[in-house]
């Protein structure tokens, strides 16, 4: 990756999220900042002035805040949409609707995904998933050394939301590029950034063509032929939320099934626990869910604005990170312990406010089926320590590389 | 018991609606993250939008007690409650 920021070295004043350090030392950094440093929003001018709200109380009100913060960037970059050459449509709309959005359309552009996501709807695709799992571990064959991240967490959402959405399976390593170019590339010159983002519009629109020609029971076809208030879609509109649903449906549950994988790899009672107790893994995946909460999102301010004494300008970044909320002590017991059994868990893995995450269902039930698949085809298994675990680098937190050893499988 | 309540008490049984416990989903704050109809799918329902409600108007039947809390422990948005 071309750094364009350099490393940091003071995490108050001056951090970068998408220096690999950051995701690499998550825990140790915010505990820094908020126990010895007594600093509960960090601020940065790289990405021309970005804020990091790190209790529950402050991401939570920013979440909620929709008068004083747009979503119509979410993704931290180096440029703002004032800066750009081809400004994202302005909110309400934005550029990756209803992720994009602001009320009121935010409200419309949900409602029309939400059926497509409910528990009902989504509930059906279990046993899909589990034969996609299933066939991830038969590819392994009897290897003692397995990367759980590159041969297994990785491909389960792509093959789920490419099937759902009607895109080629056999087109998953471009989906994970595009993904790396939204989400971690966000140093990169801008110029290589904007031909890569034609690549990506050019693809879907070849496909949207396609279902226009041939219609076919599948979300984009769903897109196609919805309505808001009488109108169908802008094509704009079909292709922003074709990409929000590819790059958000695949990073964010690799990074959660993965890092459960990396805990149970680290953590030999609580991988027992699971393997002699299956009622307890929903709640362990709850768990993982609010320890290691893959997602942070982002916020512009929208005029200059005081917040609880930052000077916040008019189009600042502020990040919000869920992942931060959910180990807030004033929120959570032992917040920094990860208890596979905590009943009373509010965690916001999955955000909070207006913005929740419309795939939550579907996460939910990748994650724990990949766990179970996982636990029972391969009941004994340890970190490789003769090899690097890699994290992802930038607002969504996961293993990129997690080298594991198989002790026991059937 | 609340008094609004009352004309609703007349075909439960007397006992299940005076002594027992109530829950409640304030659908202003409930954002759908469905972790109440997870948990506890015999006292909530989700519509077509994934948002959630009470079921039976709310009345926890005897030992679920604790399937109630549980819900309420977990909502992310604070939208349940319960009366007891």
């Amino acid at each position: 990756m071309t750094d364009l920021y350099g490393p940091v070295s003071d995490w108050q004043n001056d951090f970068d999220h998408a220096d690999p350090k950051y995701n690499e030392n998550i825990h140790e950094i915010w505990t820094d900042l908020l126990e010895n440093k007594k600093c509960p929003v960090a601020h940065t001018e790289r990405y021309g002035g970005t804020w990091l709200p790190l209790t529950h109380e402050y991401v939570h009100e920013v979440a909620y805040d929709t008068e004083h913060f747009t979503s119509r960037s979410v993704v931290v970059s180096r440029l703002k949409p004032s800066q750009m050459e081809i400004p994202p449509p302005p909110a309400p709309i934005g550029n990756a609707p209803p992720i994009t959005s602001d009320p009121p359309f935010h409200h419309e552009a949900r409602r029309l995904l939400l059926p497509a996501f409910a528990p009902k709807k989504i509930e059906p695709w279990e046993e899909e998933v589990r034969q996609i799992c299933n066939e991830l571990i038969d590819k392994m064959g009897d290897a003692e050394f397995v990367d759980a991240a590159v041969q297994y967490a990785q491909h389960i959402p792509v093959m789920v939301i490419a099937r759902m959405l009607g895109l080629p399976l056999e087109d998953s390593d471009k989906f994970r590029g595009w993904v790396h170019l939204v989400l971690e590339a966000v140093n990169e010159e801008p110029e290589t950034r904007r031909k890569k983002f034609e690549e990506f519009d050019a693809y879907l629109d070849l496909h949207v063509q396609n279902h226009i020609e041939n219609p076919r029971d599948d979300l984009i076809s769903y897109l196609l032929d919805a309505e808001i208030m009488g109108n169908k879609l802008m094509p704009e509109h079909v292709r922003g939320t074709i990409v929000l649903l590819l790059i958000a449906g695949i990073d964010t549950t690799w990074s959660g099934i993965g890092s459960s994988l990396w805990h149970l790899a680290t953590n030999s009672v609580d991988r027992r626990r699971l393997v002699e107790n299956p009622d307890l893994r929903p709640t362990a995946v709850e768990e993982f869910l609010r320890a290691y909460a893959p997602v942070t999102m982002a916020r512009l301010v929208k005029e200059d604005y005081d917040f609880h004494g930052c000077p916040m300008k008019a189009e600042d970044w502020v990040l919000l990170p869920f992942p931060a909320a959910n180990r807030d002590p004033n929120v959570f017991e032992d917040a920094d312990k990860v208890i596979i059994d905590r009943a009373e868990n509010r965690h916001a893995a999955f955000g909070l406010g207006i913005h929740r995450c419309v795939g939550s269902n579907l996460a939910r039930l990748e994650m724990n089926v990949a766990v179970d698949v996982f636990l029972e085809r391969f009941p004994d298994f340890e970190l490789n320590t003769s090899e690097e675990v890699k994290w992802s680098v930038g607002q969504v937190r996961g293993p990129r590389s997690l080298p594991v050893r198989v002790l026991a499988r059937r | 018991m609340r008094i609004d309540d009352a004309p609703m008490c007349s075909f439960l049984p007397l006992s299940r609606t005076l002594n027992g416990m109530r829950v409640r989903v304030d659908t202003a704050k409930c954002q759908g993250h469905n972790r109440c109809y997870a948990l506890a799918p015999e006292l909530f329902d989700v519509d077509d939008y994934g948002n959630a409600h009470e079921l039976n108007d709310g009345v926890v039947p005897a030992g679920l007690e604790d399937k109630a809390r549980l819900a309420l422990a977990n909502c992310p948005e604070f939208a349940i409650s319960i009366e007891e």
